[in-house]
């Protein structure tokens, strides 16, 4: 017993101040890619050919990027010569539309925008969430499990993974609904008591990620139910993930 | 014979007839080696057989020309799951298959006890944790497991049929998310299988920053299980702690590539990512200090008469029952198998340094746990040896085309365990055939032998003390 209480002095408190003070991330963390086309040599594709999902496409000579499909991988910023395309540090991702997570050159990125007034005045103090994992790689659903620990405490913000989707409000979906998930996830939805929200988190869930157009899956929840918020990433950082439930519930 | 990563023109594969084939794996299956491998291409039968004492791989292949062969799992239950993937893939029926069920097809017919009192009970695919999908099916009589059936498929994302013909621009990220907790494990044995088929050499340092990443990856997710398991037995206190810690090693992985799951790092030809001296001590300093914690965070595990009566005697896999289903990895070191890639097959750095085997002969969930934490301190001491030591070197090479018609198998012991990838390369030098397989693959079945006369309240735990995965075993 003593033993216990000793060790637990000695753990000290790790809980971050989140969203009070900015989350201190890695130098490499790759967030929101910048992009400057000004320096693109004319007619160069060399970072729309390099990207392994095509989430660039050149307009006009401009460089479209999605971030519902992007991997935030290294592959465009090192096919680029110019370094047209680079990673900010900023790790706020989520939005409410499909749209918005196409990033345009000089266009603002538009971050979630919060719940309408009954979703919030229902679910802003109170949030419970069933996670269906419906073929995603355990990234996303290892990221968002960790908000659960003492780091993050999810709990004080009043939200909750709950064991049933009929004690939820609202299911958070992983992975790209593979076809042998299609079903399940459809049920589980039915099960969740109305209003309901769903939340979609990384790559596979908003666009099927990698895994876009294999015959194996259904390229993201939005083609098995309607998703209100959108978490991009491979897998999302925490952070990312929490920004958006917070942007979501008017808490930032 | 080969060696780990090395590579065979494919018509040089030895052949044997039919009869002679499945003799020689029955006999050598026998005598303790493993099948690492077994898969049918254009009616053709492969296997690949380990041998761990002497670090030998075993590539035969036979003819199978009626779409039929006698079953080689009656005789060598290790085979079961791969004649059913066998059959569900080519339509090759294995006659006399005790159980022939698709794997990865979903498929409604479950094994079923009668009698009095006998009930069963249905988990999943939806489960009640931030976890992946699938399928449990418990036969009980009242509290006590009879029988468990573990149904999967439900993450099959069709990566295998994608890779053939490549690689292409998605091949890396196909493998990096294979099975997304393993990312480094997984894209350090395809990278060996392009480096290997490109006659590629990687630089020692590159090799060094390599086993660093998989170390890294080790320790992240070993602490976490050991809070997992806490967690599952209602011990707050580790669970609490070793939930944060898990963190700390991920983002130390951060650190070095950006992605707490080890994206981006590991690539053809060598590393994605270097370190300096002002990182390298700032990994040192982290890691002493992680480690210091996980210590005292996991002493009360072993301290705490209640954990261990929850621990012991739970979910035991004796050494027989794992060596006959070539379980491999840490759930096979639990149960005192002597059988570590970076020993028996060693890969890079693992040539020249190793962490020492850590092994304990109980085989039950105290085990699992154990042999967690001696691995946790082997690998910690070990990337300590690793940052002092690391050699100058280039960070990566350019591997050129891949050498045509030819076979190479891939072994590297990720965190769960044994990941084998085998490719074999068409006239171009294009992949004509690629397999994945995952330790979840051969130690699903494990799990489901722990259950047996196990109480089903004890599932949680014995469930993570395996800790399988799922879309790895999906593919």
């Amino acid at each position: 017993m003593l033993k216990t209480l000793w060790i637990r002095l000695k753990q000290g408190y790790h809980t971050s101040q989140f969203p009070k003070e900015a989350p201190k991330l890695s130098q490499r963390f790759r967030g929101l890619p910048l992009i400057d086309s000004s320096k693109c040599p004319q007619g160069c594709r060399d970072c729309a050919q390099s990207c392994p999902i095509d989430a660039i496409t050149i307009k006009d000579s401009k460089i479209n990027l999605d971030l519902g499909r992007c991997l935030f991988c290294t592959d465009c910023v090192n096919a680029c010569p110019e370094k047209s395309i680079s990673y900010s540090q900023d790790y706020r991702l989520a939005t409410t539309s499909r749209e918005n997570l196409i990033l345009k050159e000089g266009q603002t990125f538009k971050l979630a925008q919060a719940a309408n007034q009954k979703i919030k005045k229902l679910f802003g103090r109170s949030l419970k969430l069933r996670q269906v994992s419906s073929g995603g790689c355990n990234g996303c659903e290892v990221e968002t499990n960790v908000l659960n620990t003492l780091v993050f405490d999810l709990g004080r913000f009043g939200i909750q993974f709950v064991a049933s989707p009929r004690h939820a409000d609202g299911l958070l979906i992983t992975g790209p609904v593979t076809e042998n998930m299609k079903l399940a996830l459809k049920k589980t939805y039915e099960a969740v008591p109305s209003p309901k929200i769903v939340i979609a988190v990384g790559a596979c869930a908003i666009s099927g990620g990698p895994y876009i157009d294999h015959p194996e899956v259904h390229n993201g929840a939005n083609s098995t139910v309607p998703v209100d918020l959108y978490i991009p990433g491979c897998p999302p950082h925490p952070y990312t993930i929490l920004d958006g439930l917070l942007r979501f519930l008017d808490k930032r | 014979m080969i060696r780990n990563h090395q590579s065979l023109p494919v018509k040089d594969i030895p052949f044997y007839s039919l009869e002679e084939w499945r003799k020689k794996i029955i006999e050598k299956t026998k005598e303790g080696l493993r099948i690492c491998a077994l898969f049918a291409k254009e009616n053709k039968l492969y296997v690949i057989l380990a041998h761990d004492e002497t670090g030998a791989l075993l590539p035969w292949s036979t003819d199978v020309p009626h779409q039929k062969y006698p079953s080689l799992t009656p005789e060598c239950p290790q085979a079961h799951l791969f004649e059913r993937e066998i059959k569900e893939q080519q339509d090759i029926t294995p006659e006399g298959h005790p159980w022939l069920k698709p794997v990865r097809t979903l498929y409604p017919d479950f094994f079923h006890i009668e009698g009095e009192e006998i009930h069963e009970v249905a988990v999943g695919p939806v489960h009640a944790g931030v976890i992946e999908p699938g399928h449990f099916r418990f036969q009980c009589h009242g509290e006590d497991v009879l029988h468990l059936e573990i149904a999967l498929g439900y993450q099959h994302r069709g990566i295998e049929r994608q890779l053939l013909h490549g690689p292409t621009k998605r091949t890396l990220p196909y493998m990096e998310t294979a099975a997304g907790d393993t990312s480094i494990g997984h894209t350090l044995a395809y990278c060996h299988v392009l480096e290997t088929l490109s006659s590629c050499e990687v630089s020692e340092r590159a090799h060094s920053l390599r086993a660093i990443g998989l170390e890294l990856e080790r320790l992240a997710n070993h602490t976490g299980d050991l809070g997992a398991l806490a967690a599952d037995i209602g011990y707050l206190p580790t669970s609490s702690y070793c939930g944060r810690l898990r963190g700390d090693f991920l983002n130390l992985t951060a650190e070095i590539c950006g992605s707490r799951l080890g994206r981006g790092f590991v690539r053809p030809g060598g590393v994605g990512f270097d370190i300096d001296e002002k990182l390298i001590s700032f990994i040192q300093e982290k890691l002493k200090k992680a480690f210091k914690d996980v210590t005292s965070a996991a002493a009360l595990l072993w301290d705490t008469p209640s954990v261990l009566s929850r621990f012991e005697d739970t979910g035991v896999l004796s050494k027989k029952i794992s060596a006959e289903l070539g379980i491999v990895g840490l759930v096979a070191r639990s149960s005192g198998l002597r059988q570590d890639i970076r020993h028996t097959f060693p890969f890079g750095m693992y040539h020249k340094e190793k962490p020492p085997m850590s092994t304990w002969k109980s085989g039950d969930v105290f085990a699992r746990s154990y042999v967690r934490w001696l691995e946790i301190q082997a690998s910690v001491k070990f990337i300590l040896k690793l940052l002092d030591i690391l050699p100058e070197g280039k960070m990566c090479e350019t591997p050129g085309k891949l050498l045509k018609n030819t076979f190479t198998v891939s072994l590297i012991e990720g965190w769960r365990g044994e990941i084998c990838h085998i490719a074999t390369t068409d006239d171009q030098g294009l992949f004509s055939t690629y397999k994945i397989i995952d330790p979840s693959f051969h130690n699903w079945m494990g799990l489901a032998m722990a259950l047996r006369g196990q109480q089903i309240s004890d599932f949680p735990i014995c469930n993570k003390s395996f800790n399988l995965s799922y879309c790895g075993h999906d593919l």
